[in-house]
Parts: C-alpha cells; sequence; structure tokens
C-alpha cells in the first residue's frame, strides 16, 4: 500500500467514523424525543417486553445456573486450607450479583435480543415496511424502536434478577453437594458483605445494558443496507457492538456507582 | 394537483433525476415510464417525501414538499395512498388489520373500520380474507391487499411503484382494472411508475418517459403510440438497437 492510498484509507475511515457517530447520535436524539409519542407506543410496549424478557428467560437462567456451579467449585479449589470455605458464599454471591450476573445476562440477550431486532427492522427496510409507516403517517421511531427500547429498559433488570437467583441458587446446591459446606455456612458467607446496594447496582446495570441493546439493534436494522446480505450485516454489527458497549458500560458503573 | 421544477437527485456519483419537471393535474392519472434504474421510483419517494431532493422543488396541491416540516408532511401524507412494489404489509398483522391502519390512525377502532375494510376488500377481490397473513397471500393477492390499503382512506393523491411487476398477464389486467375502478370512484390525482407499457396505455391519461434523468418525452397515449421518437418507439417496441448504447 503506497503512501498516498494509505492517507486516503485514514481519511476515509475517519469520516465513516465521524458520520457513524453523528448517526448514532441523531437516531438516540429522535428516541428521546418519540418518548414523548406515548399514544403510539405505549399500546406497542407490553408485546415487546414477553418477547425481550419472558421468551430470553431460559437461556439467561441456563447460563446463570452454570456459572454459579462452576463459581462454586473454583472458589472452593482456591481457598481450601487457605481461607474459610464458608468465604465460597460470599465469593459465589458478590461475583454473580455484581458482575457475572448482569454481563454475563447482558451478553447473552444482546446476542439473541440485539439480532433479532437488527433482522427483524432490517428486513422492514429493505421490503419498504417503514417507508409503508411513515406513508400511514406514522412515526417510525415511535411505532418500532421506543417500544423495544423501553421493553429492554423494564425486562433486562426482571432477566437480570431472575439470573441473580439461578446463579447464587446453584452455587448453593452446589456447595452442599458437592463441597464439605452447610447451607447454614454458605449463608453465612453470602450474608458477610452484603449491602442493599448489591441488589439495586446490578439492576441498574442490567437497565442500561438493556436500553443500549434494544437501541444499537434498532439503529442498525434501521440503517441496514440492500438484501439478505445487509440484513445480515446489521445483525453481526448490532450483536458486536452491543456487546462492546456492554463492556464499556460496565466499567462505567464501576467508576461511577463503587 | 402534483408539480415537480428542475427535481435533480444523486446518489455518491450516481446522476438519478437531472432536472425533472412533470406537472400531473387534479384528477389526472400520469404514467412515468424508463428502464429499469432510470430514477422512477425515486421520482415517486421524493413527490412522498420518502427521499429529499438535491435540488428543486415539489408541490401536492399548494404544499411544497422538499422544505415542509414534518406535522405539514404527515398531514399530506395522510391524504396520499402509495401502493408499493412489493405491497410492504406489515408481516406481523393480518390483512383486515393492515388494510384498516390508515383508518385506526384516523381515529377509528378496529370494529369501527371494519365494515370500510370489508368493503375494501371485496372490491380488489379478497373478500373472506381479512384474517390471512400476507405470508399465506401470493404475489398478486398482496398486490391488490397493498392497494386495497393505499385506498382505503379514499385518498385524494395516489402513487403506484410498479404496481404489475412480475405478475402474470391475466392479474396484471385485474390490477389495471383495479386502478382504473379506483380513478374512477375517487378522482385521485394519480402518478402510476411502471415500466408496464401496456398498463400505462390502459389507466393512464398521459405518459411520460424518463431517460437521462429528465422527462424526455410527455404526452396521451395515443401521442405516444404515433410517435416517431426514436427512444420512444424503442420503448414501446422493445426494440434495443434503437436505444443509446451505454445509457439506462
Amino acid at each position: 500500500m503506497g503512501l498516498d492510498s494509505a492517507v486516503a484509507w485514514v481519511g476515509r475511515a475517519t469520516l465513516n467514523g465521524v458520520a457513524s457517530v453523528g448517526r448514532a447520535a441523531s437516531f438516540t436524539g429522535a428516541i428521546v424525543r418519540s418518548l414523548l409519542d406515548v399514544r403510539t407506543w405505549l399500546p406497542l410496549a407490553a408485546a415487546q417486553v414477553r418477547r425481550i424478557g419472558v421468551d430470553s428467560v431460559p437461556v439467561a437462567l441456563f447460563i446463570a445456573v452454570f456459572t454459579g456451579i462452576v463459581l462454586a467449585l473454583q472458589s472452593s479449589y482456591t481457598f481450601t486450607g487457605v481461607v474459610p470455605l464458608y468465604f465460597v458464599g460470599v465469593l459465589v454471591a458478590k461475583s454473580i450479583m455484581l458482575e457475572l450476573g448482569p454481563v454475563l445476562t447482558g451478553l447473552v440477550l444482546s446476542g439473541r435480543v440485539g439480532a433479532n431486532i437488527a433482522a427483524e427492522i432490517g428486513t422492514m427496510r429493505v421490503t419498504e415496511q417503514i417507508d409503508a409507516l411513515e406513508m400511514l403517517a406514522y412515526e417510525p421511531v415511535s411505532y418500532l424502536v421506543v417500544p423495544r427500547v423501553v421493553a429492554g429498559i423494564i425486562a433486562f433488570p426482571i432477566v437480570t434478577a431472575l439470573a441473580l437467583v439461578a446463579g447464587i441458587g446453584a452455587g448453593w446446591l452446589t456447595s452442599i453437594n458437592l463441597l464439605d459446606l452447610s447451607t447454614q455456612e454458605f449463608v453465612r458467607g453470602v450474608r458477610m458483605f452484603y449491602e442493599p446496594f448489591d441488589l439495586s447496582y446490578p439492576l441498574i446495570k442490567a437497565a442500561s445494558f438493556g436500553a443500549v441493546v434494544t437501541a444499537v439493534g434498532s439503529l442498525y436494522g434501521f440503517f441496514a443496507g440492500r438484501g439478505a446480505e445487509g440484513v445480515g450485516i446489521a445483525a453481526t454489527r448490532a450483536v458486536v457492538v452491543g456487546a462492546m458497549l456492554i463492556l464499556v458500560l460496565d466499567a462505567f458503573w464501576a467508576v461511577v456507582l463503587l | 394537483m402534483i408539480r415537480l421544477e428542475d427535481v435533480r437527485k444523486s446518489f455518491g456519483k450516481q446522476v438519478v433525476l437531472d432536472g425533472v419537471d412533470l406537472v400531473v393535474q387534479s384528477g389526472e392519472t400520469v404514467a412515468v415510464l424508463g428502464r429499469s434504474g432510470s430514477g422512477k421510483s425515486v421520482l415517486l419517494k421524493q413527490v412522498a417525501r420518502l427521499l429529499r431532493p438535491d435540488a428543486g422543488t415539489i408541490y401536492v396541491g399548494d404544499i411544497e414538499m422538499s422544505g415542509a416540516d414534518k406535522a405539514t408532511v404527515m398531514r399530506v401524507r395522510s391524504s396520499m395512498g402509495y401502493v408499493f412494489q412489493f405491497a410492504a404489509l406489515f408481516d406481523s398483522m393480518t390483512l383486515g388489520e393492515n388494510v384498516a391502519l390508515p383508518l385506526r390512525r384516523a381515529g377509528m377502532s378496529q370494529e369501527e373500520a371494519l365494515p370500510r375494510v370489508s368493503e375494501i376488500l371485496e372490491t380488489v377481490g379478497l373478500p373472506d380474507l381479512g384474517a390471512r397473513y400476507p405470508a399465506e397471500l401470493s404475489g398478486g393477492m398482496r398486490k391488490r391487499a397493498g392497494i386495497a390499503r393505499a385506498v382505503v382512506a379514499r385518498p385524494g393523491y395516489l402513487l403506484y411503484d410498479e404496481p404489475t411487476t412480475g405478475l402474470d398477464p391475466v392479474t396484471t389486467a385485474v390490477i389495471d382494472e383495479l386502478m382504473l375502478q379506483m380513478k374512477q370512484e375517487l378522482q385521485a390525482t394519480s402518478i402510476l411508475v411502471t415500466h408496464d407499457i401496456q398498463s400505462a396505455f390502459r389507466v393512464a391519461d398521459r405518459v411520460a418517459l424518463l431517460h437521462s434523468g429528465r422527462v424526455h418525452f410527455e404526452g396521451s397515449p395515443d401521442e405516444v403510440r404515433q410517435s416517431e421518437d426514436p427512444l420512444v418507439r424503442a420503448f414501446v417496441e422493445g426494440r434495443q438497437e434503437l436505444w443509446p448504447p451505454d445509457s439506462v
């Protein structure tokens, strides 16, 4: 690659990057403005809560259960002979509540929900259904995007709360069945460093993950390119960018709230 | 009346419309013909402000669409029916719900809309199919359903984007008949974008041929039939040798 073409490539990449940020900012502004159009999005939000939340529960619980099992076994392996074994309860509960519960649930839902939204809205874009909505004098962001974003903000914390219970429950069952630990000892560990904020912190994070995953899926679907390939690219980018933003937000909340 | 003045539109370096002038009088149907990629659908989308022109003005009635605010555009759109090339029915809704949408947007409940929905579905030859989903319909049925949704609220303007593309001759004749019927019933000001010359002759009062981003020829169907213009002859007779090479 010659110097000229390298400079041209950097210039194009910079312009594309700036354009993408501008488009995302403008889209976010449209979402915020459309929140006022309650008459359009409110009747549609309940169905989206069911689709985004209820339908995601099995996969979220599956991940949480196995995370709880592995955490209990690994912490026992680490602590044995060094730290009292009831610290297994501390590590399982703290890890799942503060980090693994919300983040793993967010990442799983980023794949499931983000891709689904991008593919659905992207298909509507390429089949002119979004144009049809506009012709029927509906505001597409109010009709398609806001119900999903609101549903994400509501459903992600609910699914995350269930995942916390499942993960800690799985850690407890593993501890009393596979480790030399009683229920009393496990619960003693869980309660030892518990703060009420440990419960609101993951739910705050989950709500922000829900907003980001649904908004990113909607954004990529809304601006999907032509045909099946365009929809496929939109779905892939929604998952990748959604997952990256979850990790960025995770660090952001740790800095701001802890 | 719909009036386009010096309308221009490019996508990147590709110039699609390069100064289109066109007037559609009230109650008139104008067919816009042109080869694939000649910018016919782009032109139609600009009339509905689904796309904005780079330059030029588009009037729908007294409203200049490219500069109008969102509320005004919404108001104009509620007086328009748009028939999309592939119908653009909403997959998640039944046929009845699709057709009822313009009425519901105007404030009717699904129950209040039902008599008019049934009436229009019968008109387009789809009675008793209101409970079906778009995926359960054939291509021709979907097109007719798209027309039903476009006309159910009795719009003053009708925009047809290739309504007969990909259909067999019999279904094409049915759609043409339907467009004529809507023309008589609604007296709507209509633009029909098509590359189906026979369909244009049957339905339109005037025909405009789009070439190189401009209206190359404009006239009544009889004037088109009698024209000696090589491009018009090439299009009407399907003679590739009369068409300039490397142009659409």
